[in-house]
């Protein structure tokens, strides 16, 4: 059934067209945070069905990364999940390496958990904000985009830049963070538990926030793996997964934390759990500023990894290193390989194939928030139409890794 | 498992990884759908037949790998058989993830669909249609997903360019 726009219309079911109202949510409203379009057929206050519409936002990056060399790719994967911008480097960098076999500096993949730490952190404090706020609880955002401001300018001094930052390569890091950096970051974890508190204080106790997310959007553990929900999601409906520790990748298994669980399966346990991981991040974030190995960011590759640029002024072959890496690319064995992580949204995972050229045969991504819509007319059905906008901001998600 | 190991081809994996629980679990069902295996960057890849791939799906969620995380396609144009799904499964019991591997011969290819055995399968069936054309029979609601009903082509297709005119 399609129209001349080409956009699905849903008609109320057979036999309560009288009774049922089909109606439209997004693609421009605030609550479906970013381009989600749902055509939500409703009896009276009651939703009996939920139809997500995407591909707003599809660029069509994984066509994108075949046409660009395996360095090139870096900076495309930060636009995808654009709140959680390293974890989307850490994922590529490790399936690239995975194929290439590259030994990294014990340095770089504890900046690499740091960083991903901070990340998740970053994605966690957007969710809180805006779910909030979709909820009607406006102050709470005004403070989580305080403290994401600090993470941002922490980005800022490893990256140079805020939210596209490109900062894990192919072999370890863009490089060296800045002296100070360390410091920084002991600064901002040092108040963040305040802080968390602070935003407990405001939503835990409120009668309002409570009443708007216990006991919705209920999905069962069963569900929930049947359609493929990872995450925060995941672990509120009762499933004790988390690849940090389960398929530790980057040396996540030299840190000691708890995996959050809940069996109550709502909206009330995916915010419990999420505030729980945030208080976990800390600890693995004090845990990597204690115990930072030294030596080098990068892998010893030159043929891989671009040289420092002090060396490439100096030394001879650092230059004609840098010059083939920049215009010829390198090569990568043959083969396929996936890389799963845990973002903060969920398992994110890269699948690359490679034919043994300078430029990925095949990109695939799979993004948490892609999966999880499935579940949003599980998690509705049966409920009122405001519960809708509760369930969306608690699944968190994110247009760009969805419609990638 | 060491990680280290490395083995191509069936007779390999089924003689290195005998005490597998996905290679006992295919051997145990039916071991002539598996055409073919590798144990390459610490990943298991199962190549199986195209007609067996819901079966066997049914078969790997009973030996316990019970989470669906991806699937996708790749075009291998202009060699022959052109297109490969690779089905990531994982076990959150085992902890560990194995690709299963379906060859399609021709243009048009259409393979079973495996909504019925992981409900969480339809976008992404929806999203090898809509990109590179593969039909899954018995998909219930088997349309374009990320682009437009009308839309032309399939754009992750190996023959269709990246930039310009189609």
């Amino acid at each position: 059934m399609s129209n001349p726009a080409g956009m699905p219309v849903l008609e109320p079911a057979e036999g309560a067209k009288d009774q049922h109202m089909v109606i439209n949510m997004g693609p421009q409203h605030p609550a479906t945070h970013g381009v989600l379009r749902l055509v939500v057929e409703i009896d009276g206050e009651i939703v009996v069905r939920v139809y997500p519409e995407i591909g707003y936002l599809h660029t069509g990056i994984e066509k994108t990364c075949e046409a660009k060399f395996y360095h090139q790719v870096v900076p495309l994967t930060d636009r995808i999940n654009y709140l959680d911008p390293l974890a989307n480097n850490l994922c590529y960098a490790l399936a690239v390496e995975k194929l290439l076999t590259l030994e990294i500096p014990p340095k770089a993949q504890w900046m690499r958990v740091l960083l991903a730490e901070l990340s998740r952190l970053n994605s966690h404090l957007i969710w809180l904000g805006t779910h909030a706020m979709d909820i009607g609880a406006l102050t709470v955002f005004l403070y989580t985009f305080r403290e994401r401001e600090d993470i941002l300018r922490l980005f800022e001094a490893v990256a140079g830049q805020r939210m596209m930052t490109s900062y894990i390569r192919i072999g370890g890091l863009a490089m060296e963070p800045p002296l100070d950096f360390l410091a920084r970051v002991q600064g901002f974890i040092r108040t963040l538990p305040e802080k968390i508190d602070e935003y407990s204080n405001l939503l835990t106790g409120n009668p309002i926030f409570r009443n708007r997310l216990k006991g919705v959007g209920h999905l069962s553990a069963a569900d929930a793996i049947a359609l493929g929900v990872t995450g925060p999601p995941l672990r509120a409906s009762g499933v004790d997964f988390d690849l940090r520790r389960d398929m530790p990748y980057s040396s996540y298994e030299k840190f000691q934390f708890k995996v959050p669980v809940s069996n109550d399966a709502d909206c009330w346990a995916r915010y419990e759990v999420r505030l729980i991981e945030m208080r976990e991040s800390i600890k693995i974030i004090q845990q990597a500023l204690d115990g930072m190995p030294e030596g080098p960011v990068k892998a010893d590759a030159p043929k891989v990894v671009l040289p420092d640029r002090e060396k490439m002024k100096t030394q001879m072959e650092a230059l004609i290193h840098h010059f083939k890496i920049v215009t010829e690319g390198f090569t990568v064995p043959a083969g396929e390989v996936f890389q799963g992580i845990e973002c903060g949204h969920g398992q994110m995972g890269y699948y690359i194939v490679s034919d043994g050229t300078a430029k990925p045969y095949r990109v695939h991504m799979r993004y948490p928030s892609f999966p999880i819509l499935q579940a949003l007319e599980k998690m509705c059905k049966g409920r009122m139409l405001a519960d809708v906008v509760a369930v969306i901001g608690s699944i968190d998600i994110v247009l760009g890794e969805i419609d990638r | 498992m060491d990680d280290a190991k490395t083995f191509i081809g069936k007779g390999a994996v089924l003689e290195g990884l005998a005490d597998h629980p996905a290679v006992k679990a295919i051997l145990g069902w039916n071991a002539d759908a598996l055409a073919d295996a590798k144990y390459e960057f610490g990943e298991l890849t199962l190549t199986i037949a195209p007609e067996e791939i819901a079966a066997t799906a049914t078969t790997m969620q009973a030996a316990g790998y019970n989470f669906f995380e991806d699937m996708t396609a790749v075009d291998w144009f202009p060699a022959s058989p052109r297109f490969q799904l690779s089905y990531h499964l994982v076990s959150h019991a085992f902890k560990e993830r194995i690709r299963l591997r379906v060859l399609l011969q021709g243009e048009d290819p259409a393979v079973e669909s495996i909504t019925s055995v992981w409900a969480g399968s339809d976008y992404y069936e929806r999203e090898v249609f809509d990109l590179f054309g593969i039909r899954f029979e018995g998909h219930p609601n088997l349309r374009r997903i990320m682009l437009p009903e009308d839309w032309q082509g399939h754009p992750l297709r190996k023959d269709y360019p990246v930039e310009g005119y189609r």
